[in-house]
């Protein structure tokens, strides 16, 4: 950002000036949503069903979660452990507020309006949203009844638990494909690629809108032929609207001390622009729409 | 009594050629011109032109000679002999070769004039800041001969009064300065001609001559000769500069020109704290078809035209003391300018000349004034509500409020005073009431009236809160409504003796004069702190708050365990405690006695007084700490709205807008790319937003789109950014001017780096 002595703050577009801003923290907790307070073998019944989901936090924000301005859901917990969480709180699911389908439709309902006004919708994240199926079913079922428009943020390694009935209530997934070389993916992550990569061809096949997200950690993910492997697999897939490059930060990195635990990427700077514009083009070669 | 029937000497053939005839060729009624004659714009800013070459040297000429100058030593010039008034001071020009638009408030660009009308202490102050002599002749005409406004109000001042003052809980009253929010309808220059006005304003006065004599009929003899004899001041500062204002205008570029005089007038003789200049692009835009039409006017020069006019506007300045720009945050004097909306039938009043107006930001760069205002409503045509969001992006420099809300209290010819405070033009003024300290009063309620700052009791006959047990949310609660009575009522007591004195001592007589002769009054009642009342109280009634005393038995602190739900997050348990307080606040006000029958009326609104404000003011149960800046205006705490920008535009919203009608505002900062990976996309995103605010039921909206990087870049190296406008709370300040406190005061609030 520069000023002249006669003019405005001239805004440079595409890299956040404030790191992570979209690739971001998750929100701060679940207040204005009813907690529920259910005794054992009746929560567990629920949640089998759906109708009980564990929530980190919620949060109306515009620009970063898919089109407009949408009502994000942080589901707790995740299956894969990856090196850069920056929202390591939502990584257990007894961390997260009980709440339940219909309590979380009726705020859905309540941002109609909202949505309406920015094009915007709901979206589902986490964690990993897809750790909790039948929860998510059921809201993206009650969403779409509504009409609102619905995205699910998700890593893909459970998208096994999506059924094709939950395909068809999804307006737009967005897909983390965290690495390209399943070596790297798992020393990311802790888990197996090959589900993710699955997971993408079905939402290809299925008609399901994509934005494909990779998060650019230096001496991690940046390698060159890494990201030639995910920018090789995006191509092969019809219905990638546009791929999203989220440039590591350090945001998240108190939370990991605030959780006691170990974090391993404390000396890892952000990536240079040069480095975010280098791999950019190496997706933008494949001609895709890439921010 | 109303008679504005227009006499024969406004009938200028050739001005009004061409525009359809309707009551207002019969009688003033500068709407009914516009109704009948403007001509909706729904395009796109495509067919705008950049600045002229003229429109450039002028501004090259300003920043070098003088506004560089300024920035260095905080006041340019000063006359200390010429006692500011209309035809004070003979014509002055920034470059008179190049001055599309003429006149200046002295005979010298950025040069102040004393105004002691309002208080002869205050000019004194700020001619030894500024490092001047005091004129003896002056000060002896002030201090003996005539009596001030100040002096007025200090006479009556009661006990009660005194100690609410001294102790912060009422504070920046302008009883020491010019309370302006006060809009002359300056179209009425152009379009009638001074003339005309003069002969209406006397056929009024006449109007009631056979009645028997009372105090209201004496005063409305005396206030329409002073209006006269304004009408004629103001005809003279036209022939200083060669115009003959005593007929209406014929041409675009003498619309503009008359109307300028018009407001000039008024800032020569007036420095009220806002000094807002009305809704003006239609009406000029009438003008500017017409000579399209008829080929005397190209777009350029009809920018060019803008342009000057929009310069002229960032050049006046008052003579202030240092402590009123820390209150103020530098220097400004609110030339609000409103635009857009719609019309009672449907047809939006965005004209070309409304994206003009938008346009000077881009040809001469961001600026704090003139204050645009942009009337939003979600119908708006889109190549304009794009156009709006693009620039907003741009600079920073514009704010927002509800149409509809506006539009269906005060009509499609309202405009907004200072920040958010509507009026219809011409037929309604403000007695502005700056604010009373609604969180101090609850702290003032816990300890029976003691001030938990000195100790000393200030409210008399009040119990506190006994015992160290658990506060009790209904006791709390029926002892802030009793104290809420007595900080009202003294507040309005305060009010009815400052507009007595103002009427009396410091008449607006230039910008009455541009009224009708009936008018509505409001007294703009406000307060601040609402927040911190609403986040407190939530803490008493969800958590449990225990009260921390000094050895004097003062509760000084709060030790607050337990979650409780905080305003700002649309989570109704908060918000409806925040809606609850403006609505009791109200009820009181409405039952108290208004100086000349005005309608009572209350703001949400800090100024940025919030800062000094949170200097006098101890710690609260909901964490808020003592001495630390408040929330400006309606705003959430800062940091505590984590939920999304759009989730806190929601909680703001549940206030009733029918409970603080002078206007609620909200002051949001968001980061560029919390709107959007392209320009395009955040154009569309904030248009999103604006449209969703709004039709939930929001009444303002400040927009800031900045980084906190540029803010911390702009305190270490000011002299790269002089012109870095940042908007605070209903208008806009360059960025650089502030105090220091101020600035770390903007860079604490919430930055939503997702909107």
């Amino acid at each position: 950002m520069s000023t002249g002595t006669d003019g405005a703050p001239v805004v440079e577009l595409g890299t956040p000036l404030v790191g992570g801003s979209t690739h971001r923290t998750a929100g701060q907790g679940t207040q204005g949503l009813a907690g529920t307070d259910l005794d054992r073998p009746e929560r567990l019944a629920q949640v089998r069903s759906g109708e009980l989901g564990s929530l980190h936090s919620w949060e109306l924000v515009t620009a970063v979660d898919g089109p407009g301005t949408r009502l994000t859901v942080f589901l707790a917990g995740c299956p894969l452990r990856c090196l850069y969480c920056h929202n390591p709180d939502t990584l257990e699911m007894r961390r997260g507020t009980d709440v339940t389908a219909d309590e979380l439709l009726k705020k859905v309902a309540r941002y109609r309006g909202v949505f309406r006004a920015t094009g915007g919708g709901l979206t589902l994240s986490g964690g990993e949203p897809l750790m909790q199926p039948a929860f998510v079913a059921r809201v993206l079922r009650g969403a779409t009844e509504m009409g609102v428009h619905t995205t699910l943020d998700t890593s893909g390694f459970l998208g096994a638990a999506a059924t094709d009935a939950m395909l068809d209530d999804l307006d737009l997934v967005l897909l983390d494909v965290k690495s390209g070389i399943p070596d790297t993916y798992t020393r990311v992550t802790g888990r197996e690629l090959a589900p993710t990569l699955e997971f993408g061809r079905r939402l290809s096949d299925h008609g399901v809108a994509m934005w494909i997200r990779f998060v650019l950690v230096p001496d991690l993910t940046d390698a060159r032929d890494n990201v030639e492997a995910v920018a090789d697999y995006v191509s092969t897939l019809s219905t990638v609207a546009r791929v999203e490059v989220l440039p590591f930060h350090q945001m998240g990195r108190d939370k990991w001390d605030e959780l006691g635990m170990r974090y391993e990427l404390g000396d890892t700077r952000p990536p240079t622009p040069e480095l975010v514009e280098r791999v950019r083009d190496q997706f933008r070669a494949r001609g895709l729409e890439v921010h | 009594m109303t008679i504005t029937e227009i006499p024969a000497v406004a009938t200028d053939e050739t001005a009004w050629d061409g525009f359809t005839t309707g009551p207002w060729t019969e009688s003033i009624d500068v709407r009914d011109f516009i109704q009948r004659n403007y001509t909706p714009y729904l395009g796109d800013a495509s067919f705008l032109a950049g600045a002229t070459a003229k429109t450039l040297r002028t501004w090259e000429t300003l920043e070098r000679d003088y506004l560089a100058v300024e920035r260095e030593r905080r006041v340019y010039d000063v006359d200390t002999h010429t006692p500011a008034d209309v035809d004070a001071f003979p014509a002055g020009y920034i470059s008179a070769d190049d001055d599309v638009v003429v006149g200046l408030q002295t005979d010298t660009p950025l040069k102040r004039a004393m105004m002691p009308n309002g208080g002869w202490r205050m000019v004194e102050t700020a001619l030894k800041e500024a490092g001047k002599e005091i004129d003896p002749e002056v000060k002896r005409i002030f201090t003996q001969y005539r009596k001030t406004h100040n002096e007025a109000v200090f006479d009556m001042y009661t006990p009660r009064i005194r100690a609410a003052r001294s102790s912060h809980i009422i504070t920046g009253l302008p009883d020491a300065y010019g309370r302006g929010r006060i809009i002359g309808d300056y179209r009425r220059v152009a379009l009638y001609g001074v003339d005309a006005l003069i002969a209406a304003k006397n056929a009024d006065k006449d109007s009631i001559a056979d009645q028997p004599f009372s105090e209201s009929w004496a005063r409305y003899r005396e206030e329409h000769a002073e209006q006269v004899k304004a009408l004629k001041k103001l005809k003279r500062l036209g022939e200083s500069y060669g115009f003959d204002l005593g007929r209406p205008a014929r041409t675009f570029q003498e619309a503009v020109q008359w109307t300028y005089f018009g407001y000039l007038a008024s800032v020569k003789s007036q420095d009220g704290a806002a000094m807002s200049i009305g809704r003006l692009s239609a009406f000029f835009d009438v003008y500017a078809e017409r000579d399209l039409a008829a080929g005397t006017l190209t777009e350029e020069l009809a920018q060019e035209v803008i342009d000057a006019l929009v310069l002229k506007l960032r050049i006046v300045r008052f003579l202030r003391t240092v402590d009123y720009d820390q209150i103020f945050s530098g220097d400004p004097y609110w030339a609000t300018w409103s635009d857009a909306g719609f019309g009672e039938d449907g047809r939006p009043l965005v004209t070309k000349t409304s994206f003009r107006l938008l346009q000077t930001l881009r040809n001469l760069g961001p600026a704090p004034e003139p204050n645009i205002t942009i009337f939003w409503d979600p119908k708006l045509p889109a190549g304009y509500k794009e156009f709006c969001a693009a620039i907003s992006i741009e600079t920073s420099a514009i704010q927002y409020e509800s149409d509809q809300q506006i539009r269906c209290h005060w009509g499609d010819d309202a405009a907004i005073a200072c920040c958010v405070s509507p009026m219809t033009v011409g037929k309604q003024m403000q007695f502005f009431g700056a604010r009373v300290n609604a969180a101090k009063s609850l702290l003032y309620a816990v300890n029976g009236g003691r001030d938990e700052m000195s100790g000393k009791l200030i409210v008399p006959g009040h119990e506190g809160v006994q015992g160290n047990e658990a506060l009790d949310f209904d006791e709390v609660w029926a002892k802030y409504d009793a104290m809420l009575s007595w900080v009202t009522a003294t507040y309005v007591e305060a009010l009815n003796i400052i507009h007595y004195s103002h009427d009396k001592y410091a008449y607006e007589a230039v910008e009455m004069a541009l009224h009708d002769d009936d008018i509505v009054r409001t007294m703009g009642c406000g307060i601040a702190g609402l927040s911190i009342v609403a986040d407190s109280l939530s803490a008493i009634k969800y958590a449990k708050v225990y009260p921390v005393r000094d050895e004097t038995g003062l509760v000084v602190d709060y030790i607050t365990e337990g979650d409780f739900p905080v305003y700002g997050n649309d989570d109704d348990r908060a918000d409806e405690i925040a809606a609850l307080v403006v609505r009791t606040v109200m009820d009181k006000i409405r039952h108290l006695p208004m100086y000349r029958d005005a309608v009572p009326t209350q703001s949400v609104l800090t100024i940025t007084s919030n800062v000094v404000y949170g200097k006098a003011t101890g710690a609260f149960p909901s964490g808020h700490k003592a001495g630390t800046p408040f929330a400006p205006g309606a705003n959430p705490e800062n940091g505590m709205d984590t939920h999304g920008m759009v989730a806190s535009m929601l909680s703001v919203g549940k206030l009733d807008y029918d409970d603080a009608l002078d206007g609620i505002s909200l002051t949001n900062t968001i980061t560029p790319s919390g709107l959007g990976r392209t320009k395009d996309e955040q154009v569309t995103n904030l248009v999103g937003i604006l449209d969703a605010g709004m039709g939930e039921g929001l009444y303002h909206a400040n927009i800031n789109v900045l980084s906190r990087e540029t803010l911390q870049d702009a305190i270490d190296h000011p002299e790269q950014y002089p012109n870095l406008t940042v908007r605070v709370s209903g208008y806009a300040v360059n960025f650089v001017k502030l105090t220091k406190e101020q600035q770390l005061d903007v860079l604490s609030r919430t930055f939503h780096e997702t909107a």
